[in-house]
């Protein structure tokens, strides 16, 4: 039967599982839409293009699945950059369907024409200009495929009007596409593996070092029991968080340039270091040339690329993590490695942030334990937006299993927060999701509480306000001799207010400068029942925590330096 | 910096070029030559591309074209293990009593005088890129006023 080309993509996305899409509509799009209307797939309609990105990011993040967004050309396609970048920072699969204006007018500056597939040629795994309509159903297949598959990522599939208008055959592809110059090593290098298994036997302090790539590959299991039965204690990246139980006793914490003494300790001193799907950034190694100096480097990686880029590796093995883990647990059940040789870490505090007791890291030690007596009972999701509350929420808030701290690690982006909430919250309509934010980063998708409302999804944010953008603060204050520029943030709205103008419960607690005489330590009790009030609200929240400006969020490692030289609290 | 030449088997579509410089040119490396034509396979294009970079770079930037979905094979050759060829038009002014003279020399080079006009004369060469850079030193004092390179052409020699 012939369809025309947006209910042929409708089509295929059924075909494909998709339960829910996030979008907003204009032109060159529209026959899409008009498709939609007889499809079961439910379309969530968003107020901003980039925060569709970064809902079907935190949908997927959250579920292991793939996001779906629908937008239009021009405007609405090169909104959705900063969503996409920050799907391929952190390896997400996001498939993003963009409207174009029709062939026929391509290339003559039409209204709303931009070249979103070349804009877009560094920041996404895979994209598709379809030409004609026969191009389509075929190109989604294998975009779900691409995206999903090996290094996961965002793909881009850019449809012209008349494509879409088109005419053509339903036919529904093989399962996996057939793509012979892609063929991602899944099982690694059985010799690779046995060198590898021999020097975790022979290592007399190895630690694990677990990525983002544990997570995507599902291999949070592969990874306790690895460091189970060989006594290796694990320290986590941000990506990472969760793969193993904060208070697992060999969790060792998250390193990095804002890592923790006790983190960064263990890998300094390491004799082996098993990385497992990380890329090491710079915010990890700190000095690269400084990394883990006395360490030989057994890396695991599904993308060959990552092998060597930022780090020398002494065993370097391409596969997919579970797969690989998997692998060396079997041998290294043969080798017969000593386990229990390391106690791990000594104690809780020695792998949380030891910054000062200052009035912020109270603030989270109490939501931590809120959140830890409810996780007891459902599932909680946390969301984050960028800067120090980011941080802080990172070291403080123990999280027991994957896919449940969503948050942009490699691009750093602010207003992930909110939106990526509210596609979490959409996959898991019972969860408690809760985004904290600061009151920089929520100022930049604060549009999509009108999302929240329409969407009856009550999902729960948390501000904490320090009036600035403190993490660029802090470091004025440090490393350019106080010159404190542009990181005030005056003319805050009042955020009470703002909830309630868009419908949502509002309160504000304020431990800070707006609460005249509060400097001393804050009582507990109060923030507690804040955010007691907070997790406990009907429909969408928002709780507001003026926290003083001065707080700093320590110990971070200096600019340039090793994972050692660190500044502690001030 | 030295010079690596890549020859590299890519989707004969709309936006592939693209992919494969972008990628190149993003990673701060500039591109010396470029030759681009489909192969026996109409489907696949060989795209012959010469760049400058250290070795460590180099690898990096093999992996990350490998990435590229339309990249199907990239081989780097060694000038000792391949062949190449380079084809050049230049176009050089000369003076009717010195046409001879001139004629004589791209013959040395095994080079031909396509065109000729009142004042110029134009000299098809071919061969190794750095016969060619020879041929264009020599040529150079009687003033080139257009030159157009197809770019390296390269295919790895078959071991007898």
């Amino acid at each position: 039967m012939k369809l025309n080309g947006a209910t042929a993509l409708v089509r295929a996305l059924e075909d494909l599982g998709v339960k829910h899409i996030f979008g907003l509509p204009g032109v060159q799009n529209s026959q899409v839409y008009d498709a939609l209307l007889d499809s079961p797939i439910e379309h969530v309609l968003v107020r901003h293009e980039q925060a569709a990105v970064h809902m079907a990011d935190g949908y997927a993040r959250a579920t292991g699945g793939t996001g779906v967004v629908l937008v239009t050309s021009g405007p609405g396609a090169t909104n959705t950059v900063t969503g996409i970048a920050t799907a391929y920072m952190d390896s997400v699969p996001v498939v993003v369907i963009t409207g174009q204006v029709p062939t026929t007018a391509m290339g003559t500056d039409a209204f709303q024409e931009a070249d979103i597939t070349t804009i877009t040629l560094p920041i996404t795994k895979h994209s598709y200009l379809l030409g004609n309509v026969d191009e389509l159903v075929p190109s989604v297949f294998e975009a779900f495929y691409l995206a999903s598959s090996g290094r996961p990522g965002p793909v881009l599939i850019d449809i012209p009007l008349n494509v879409a208008a088109g005419q053509a055959l339903y036919k529904r592809p093989a399962a996996k596409p057939s793509l012979p110059s892609y063929k991602p090593t899944i099982k690694g290098n059985a010799r690779q593996v046995k060198a590898a298994a021999e020097l975790i036997v022979s290592a007399a302090k190895p630690v694990l070092l677990a990525g983002g790539g544990v997570v995507s590959s599902g291999a949070s299991e592969a990874l306790v029991s690895l460091a189970e039965q060989n006594g290796i204690p694990v320290v986590s990246t941000l990506l990472a968080k969760g793969a193993i139980a904060s208070d697992h006793p060999l969790y060792g914490g998250q390193p990095g340039v804002y890592g923790t003494i006790a983190a960064n300790t263990l890998l300094q001193e390491a004799d082996v270091v098993i990385a497992v799907g990380t890329k090491f950034s710079e915010r990890i190694t700190g000095n690269a040339t400084e990394f883990a100096p006395q360490a030989q480097i057994i890396h695991i990686d599904i993308d060959p690329a990552e092998i060597g880029k930022n780090i020398r590796v002494d065993i370097p093995i391409v596969g997919d993590a579970n797969v690989v883990l998997a692998a060396l647990l079997e041998r290294l059940g043969t080798c017969g490695a000593s386990a229990g040789r390391i106690t791990g870490k000594k104690d809780k505090q020695s792998c949380s942030s030891p910054a000062p007791d200052n009035t912020t890291h109270q603030v989270f030690s109490v939501l931590n334990q809120l959140l830890s007596e409810r996780q007891q009972e459902s599932d909680v999701i946390i969301t984050t937006d960028v800067g120090q509350h980011q941080l802080w929420a990172s070291h403080l808030i123990d999280v027991d299993i994957p896919r449940r701290f969503l948050t942009s690690g490699g691009l750093g982006t602010m207003g992930f927060g909110l939106p990526a909430a509210l596609g979490a919250q959409l996959a898991y309509p019972e969860a408690l999701v809760l985004c904290i934010s600061g009151d920089g980063s929520f100022q930049m998708n604060l549009q999509e509480m009108a999302t929240a409302i329409a969407q009856k999804l009550p999902i729960k944010v948390a501000i904490i306000n320090n009036e600035s953008l403190g993490l660029v603060r802090q470091y004025q204050e440090l490393f350019l001799g106080q010159r404190v520029t542009q990181t005030h943030l005056e003319a805050l709205p009042n955020y009470v207010r703002l909830a309630g103008a868009y419908g949502w419960q509002g309160k504000s607690l304020c431990l800070g400068k707006l609460d005249q005489g509060s400097n001393n330590q804050a009582d507990d009790s109060s923030i507690k029942e804040a955010f007691s009030w907070l997790i406990e609200s009907v429909g969408p929240a928002l709780l507001e925590i003026v926290v003083p400006t001065e707080d700093l969020l320590t110990p971070f490692v200096k600019p340039g330096g090793s994972l050692l030289e660190v500044v502690e609290g001030a | 910096m030295p010079e690596h030449t890549l020859s590299i088997l890519v989707d004969n579509k709309p936006g592939v070029l693209t992919r494969v410089t972008g990628l190149i040119a993003r990673r701060g490396y500039n591109i010396e030559s470029l030759a681009v034509d489909k192969t026996q396979d109409p489907s696949l294009s060989r795209v012959t591309l010469v760049t400058t970079a250290e070795d460590v770079s180099i690898e990096q930037i093999k992996k990350q074209l490998h990435k590229l979905i339309n990249v199907h094979k990239i081989t780097e050759l060694a000038p000792e293990d391949s062949i190449d060829r380079e084809l050049a038009l230049f176009k050089v002014t000369v003076e009717v009593d010195r046409r001879s003279e001139l004629i004589q020399l791209a013959e040395m080079f095994k080079a031909q005088v396509v065109d000729v006009a009142a004042s110029t004369l134009t000299i098809e060469a071919a061969g190794e890129r750095t016969t060619i850079a020879q041929l264009e030193e020599l040529l150079a004092p009687y003033g080139i006023v257009e030159t157009a390179r197809s770019g390296k052409l390269a295919l790895p020699r078959e071991k007898t």
